[in-house]
């Protein structure tokens, strides 16, 4: 039997006839990488190779790596394999990458929405004979509202809040949503504020596209200044002392996972704001409609289950092992994802 | 119904309780009556019947939302919540209803006798034109159970502030025996009626678990002990010749235990007492598995009732010749009940009844000790109690939990170290996650797991999350939503309470268990057989 254009192995997925990985989870020689989220872009490849744009990011959380950009429709060989990156629409610098040898086509998503957020390249669908999708959210239980009614709300809850003189601190993963949120939220309300991890990223991402005036919370930043304001901050935060003295103050919550009830209660988070850098139920298979590819491979999210009615409906599809998360990363904290086996 | 839709959300979009009552306060001073009678109802485990079950519910809705069942199914697994899935699987259309809460609860009142086809188009029609959130409501509307961290006391409070009548008072009006439906808010709110009072029992008083030494109580000749009975609390009121059994869950259960008519002969009118139902078979108290076989049964058979009497194990009295006497201290509420007990075991048997009144005195016992009361703890397995209740002789009969008069001082569990051998992923706040779990223990020689117990509460979330990602990447098989697991992880499960039983596998029932600890320092080999378990069942002498 010929061997597959792209293989699932214990270091990640596998073109034997280039003799490089997508985004492995192991040190490996060669990397192609979708995206800067620390379960795509892992430390210790000896060679990088990614879109232009993701390279301040990565170099900003990996250091000094061996890292060259390409832009997105340049194709690039590998022993006669053809290479290139393609919007995916997930963070800014996220690709998809296309996989081409002796007419067969592959493409891996990384991670990826359809829904334009206005602040990275939107998705654009790829004609391909084998798809590789993840499906975090993978389920019809989600179906995601227009970003636009979702900010709207954000900066309604966010008016409420002054407007009983209370802080409004709102969690979003500090590469990608926080900085979604920020250029969306209404500076006519007031004043946005930042934790440190989240301005970091800002100035990173400031290199590559404009963002809203931010301010970091410093050890001299005055608790009476904050009032009435908004704080965008990372999850891990929540719980900690940190946000202590941001009181009083009320939480929220901007991912996918706000749109089940008991993902909110469990973290004890006042408000949950359904907003997702993923595709939601339908946003997945219209994706995969429109890529014409007749074999589906899911890697993470609810891959048995998504499989099984991709199946139903007609696909050739299955399942693969990988160590993407998807967007628990965004919600849990560090510890609590820590895994005992 | 958008006004209760927007309340429930409210109320289910912040942790705290101030925010809480102050948006269930601003709902009942804006509210129509009638929707405000129905959201006391809801709110105190008042709703109809269930109009219709849950497996056509599940049919109807994969149909609506153009999903194969199979995969309804999964993302209620997921989701954790029936009536949250519906709501998110079906699509929201651009219509509006404007129907009040009143309307959607008689429609649903009425949908109960109604056709399957009636059921189906009137289930298609609303979820179609109500939005997500108005949709999960009123899915739960006919699912039952709006657990959405509203306490009974909470929804007292805040009508409390809006009416302005005193929590006490209106915790009282609205116990009992009341019809949302016919009943109008003034009624039941506002107006005082006599006649109203006949059936009520009293809020009843509870005590919390003691925290610190038991000698920071103060002198030990203040308390009265008793023994804590592991039954059903209850108040048995006699009034007009008339008689109501009310459990602590505020259901009205004369019906289920016909024994107690027999108070009628003996108890005066104007008599409520305070105690704790027991099943009684072979003479002496049994276990709560015996209990069980009576909970649940409306009617009683003769056989049942044979084999398995109840008495009622009083303990305090309350309202005396028609006095409400809960403002007396308790030493003098006890003289009283131990007054009217002697004289009832005095009276001959009556007539074509039962030749002995099921009534039995919960004995108080002073001591001149803490030790010695230490030491009564002790016994408690033998004479087939849970531990013992301290009550401050001067105290008068308060409302709800209360610290400081009365506190309950249970034995220690028994425990025992079991192996996970199934999960299924939880519900509400633990959806998503598998944190209800079965346990098995050995049996003779060590080759086979027999399942003995569930348990779902018991670790940190930090720990469930542990296990939860062990669980995902150990499943051998799946049932459905349950998960078989490799035997690999030990538990120390704690349990109030043991007995035989022919209703179980291991042969074996438990009464409350629970998971004390992860015991991450055990092998598999290292857990308890079924033998040890059994070895823990007490010899309980009869009173």
């Amino acid at each position: 039997m010929k061997k597959p254009l792209l293989e699932f192995t214990n270091k990640g997925i596998y073109c034997a006839a280039a003799n490089v990985y997508l985004d492995p989870w192991k040190p490996v020689d060669k990397a192609i990488i979708t995206h800067g989220h620390s379960d795509h872009s892992r430390w210790g490849h000896k060679q990088y190779i990614t879109h232009h744009t993701n390279i301040p990011i990565i170099k900003h959380r990996l250091g000094d790596i061996n890292v060259s950009g390409r832009a997105y429709g340049e194709i690039f060989s590998i022993n006669n394999v053809k290479f290139s990156f393609h919007p995916a629409g997930h963070i800014v610098g996220s690709s998809q990458i296309r996989v081409e040898h002796k007419g067969e086509v592959w493409v891996f998503t990384g991670d990826y929405k359809i829904e334009d957020d206005s602040i990275s390249v939107p998705f654009e669908p790829v004609q391909c004979h084998t798809f590789i999708t993840e499906c975090t959210f993978g389920l019809p239980a989600f179906k995601w509202i227009p970003q636009q009614e979702v900010m709207s709300d954000i900066n309604e809850w966010w008016a409420q809040n002054q407007s009983e003189g209370k802080t409004s601190v709102l969690f979003g993963y500090s590469l990608g949503k926080a900085q979604r949120l920020i250029q969306h939220l209404d500076p006519s309300i007031g004043k946005i504020y930042t934790h440190g991890a989240v301005e970091n990223m800002n100035e990173v991402i400031r290199t590559i596209v404009d963002l809203p005036t931010t301010t970091l919370i410093t050890n001299q930043t005055k608790k009476e200044e904050l009032s009435g304001n908004i704080i965008i901050a990372p999850p891990s935060v929540h719980g900690g002392t940190w946000i202590k003295k941001m009181v009083p103050y009320v939480t929220a919550s901007a991912s996918g996972w706000m749109a089940f009830r008991g993902a909110r209660r469990r973290r004890a988070i006042d408000k949950g704001f359904v907003l997702s850098d993923h595709c939601d139920w339908e946003g997945l298979l219209s994706a995969i409609r429109e890529t014409g590819a007749s074999k589906i491979i899911s890697t993470h999210g609810y891959t048995d289950i998504f499989s099984r009615y991709l199946r139903e409906i007609g696909y050739d599809a299955r399942t693969e092992k990988t160590q993407y998360e998807g967007e628990l990363s965004e919600i849990e904290t560090e510890k609590g994802s820590e895994v005992i086996k | 119904m958008k006004r209760f839709a927007h309340l429930i959300k409210t109320l289910d979009s912040t942790n705290k309780t101030n925010t809480k009552v102050a948006a269930l306060a601003s709902y009942f001073e804006n509210a129509p009556d009638e929707d405000k009678v129905w959201t006391i109802a809801i709110l105190s485990h008042r709703r109809p019947p269930r109009p219709v079950n849950t497996t056509l519910l599940r049919t109807w809705a994969s149909e609506l939302a153009n999903i194969p069942l199979w995969l309804f199914e999964e993302s209620y697994h997921i989701v954790g919540d029936l009536a949250e899935t519906i709501a998110l699987v079906i699509p929201t259309s651009t219509e509006h209803s404007e129907k009040s809460l009143t309307q959607f609860l008689q429609e649903m009142i009425a949908l109960k006798k109604q056709s399957e086809d009636q059921k189906q188009y009137y289930l298609h029609e609303n979820w179609k034109t109500l939005n997500y959130y108005e949709r999960f409501v009123f899915t739960k509307l006919i699912t039952g159970g709006f657990r959405i961290g509203v306490s009974q006391k909470l929804m007292t409070k805040a009508l409390s502030k809006a009416v302005n009548i005193d929590e006490d008072i209106l915790a009282y009006k609205l116990m009992g025996n009341w019809d949302p439906n016919t009943i109008p808010f003034h009624d039941l709110v506002i107006q005082e009626k006599a006649t109203d009072f006949l059936s009520k029992p009293y809020p009843f008083y509870l005590a919390y678990a003691i925290e610190d030494s038991i000698s920071d109580l103060g002198n030990v000749q203040d308390w009265y002990v008793e023994h804590k009975w592991d039954g059903i609390r209850a108040q048995v009121i006699v009034r007009e010749n008339e008689i109501f059994v009310w459990s602590r869950g505020e259901e009205l259960v004369t019906d289920k235990y016909p024994e107690f008519q027999e108070f009628l002969h003996v108890l005066p009118n104007g008599t409520v007492l305070d105690g704790e139902i027991l099943p009684f078979p072979d003479g002496k108290i049994g276990t709560f598995n015996d209990l069980q076989t009576r909970i649940g049964r409306k009617t009683v058979s003769k056989a049942l009732l044979k084999k398995t009497p109840v008495v009622l194990k009083a303990y305090d009295l309350l309202e005396w010749e028609g006095e409400d006497i809960r403002n007396h201290p308790f030493s003098e509420r006890r003289a009283l009940l131990e007054d009217l007990y002697q004289n009832i075991n005095h009276l001959e048997p009556v007539e074509g009844f039962m030749n002995k009144t099921p009534l039995l005195l919960s004995q108080k016992i002073s001591f001149t000790s803490w030790d010695d009361v230490a030491k009564e703890r002790e016994r408690s397995r033998e004479v087939s109690s849970e531990g013992l209740m301290l009550k401050r002789k001067d105290a008068p009969y308060l409302v709800g939990r209360k610290k400081g008069n009365w506190w309950k001082w249970k034995v220690d569990p028994l425990t025992i170290d079991a192996v996970l051998t199934y999960a299924m992923r939880g519900h509400g706040r633990r959806s998503n996650l598998f944190t209800d779990y079965t346990f098995g223990l050995w049996n003779k020689d060590k080759t086979e797991l027999v399942t003995f117990a569930k348990a779902y509460s018991g670790l940190t979330d930090a720990e469930f999350k542990k296990i939860d990602t062990f669980i995902k990447a150990n499943t051998l098989e799946r049932f459905g939503p349950v998960r078989s697991v490799t035997a690999e992880l030990v538990f120390e499960i704690a349990f109030e309470g043991i007995a035989i039983s022919k209703r179980h596998k291991s042969g074996i029932a438990t009464r409350f268990p629970r998971i004390l600890r992860w015991r991450q320092d055990k092998k598999i080999d290292e857990a308890n057989t079924l033998e040890d378990l059994k070895a823990l069942i007490p010899n309980t002498s009869s009173e």
